[in-house]
């Protein structure tokens, strides 16, 4: 049994990030949306706290929302999976259920 | 005839998630028709609205980033940007878009209208303003 926990809120604005990964579970996945995709970035005060993390829960940012903001190459953490839509419905088929961190 | 005030928008929001960064790009552009000494700050999210290579091709939103670029023409000339909210981020200098303008006072030379400031010389700025906005 696993969820699947999106984040659409910046992490530097809200603790929706900080609380998910607080509550996770391993084998969970994570995955960032919208301004969420922010907590994907490198060498930002979230950085450290996402790439510990992603060794027990894979953690997932949505490409469109990434490439909006600029988050490409070396700005996203090599830790972080990027999907597309398709890959989006695909983790909420492939997990029990999903929460939204809002 | 009005005086000149001075007139601050603050950003604080990241673009896209939220109208706002939009909406407070759009309110400037019209302020710019009243003649007034206009300053931008960006702080906290708000930086994230300046970072080049923004494509909004996959979320369907238009990508209003070039326009920051056409402020100069509107003479709007002062974008200071705060370096801890950069630093806080992850980001820097490089990882912002070069916005210039042309300064008819110097020959019209080309000079940029980014200005990097410190949390405190942010406060600074504020605390000078006739008029604040804020997004």
């Amino acid at each position: 049994m696993s969820t699947l926990h999106t984040v659409n809120k910046s992490p530097f604005s809200t603790q929706s990030l900080q609380s998910c990964l607080n509550h996770c579970k391993d084998g969970d996945a994570v995955l960032m949306i919208e301004d969420g995709v922010y907590g994907a970035l490198t060498n930002s005060n979230m950085s450290k706290q996402v790439q510990t993390k992603a060794g027990n829960v894979t953690i997932y940012v949505l490409s469109p929302d990434a490439d909006a903001r600029g988050l490409i190459g070396d700005k996203l953490l090599g830790e972080v999976i990027a999907v597309d839509y398709a890959g989006f419905v695909k983790l909420v088929t492939k997990h029990d259920r999903t929460q939204n961190w809002l | 005839m009005s005086e000149t005030k001075k007139f601050l928008y603050v950003n604080r929001k990241a673009p896209y998630g939220t109208i706002y960064a939009l909406e407070a790009l759009e309110v400037v552009l019209i302020g710019a028709a009243f003649e007034q000494d206009v300053s931008l700050a960006f702080l906290d999210d708000g930086v994230f609205q300046l970072t080049k290579g923004q494509n909004t091709n996959g979320i369907g939103i238009k990508n209003f980033s070039p326009t920051f670029r056409a402020l100069g023409d509107f003479e709007v000339t002062k974008l200071f940007v705060e370096k801890e909210s950069l630093e806080e981020r992850g980001l820097t200098a490089d990882d912002l878009q070069e916005i210039m303008y042309e300064d008819e006072d110097d020959d019209w030379e080309e000079k940029p209208s980014i200005k990097l400031v410190s949390r405190a010389e942010m406060a600074d700025v504020m605390a000078d303003q006739d008029v604040v906005l804020s997004f």
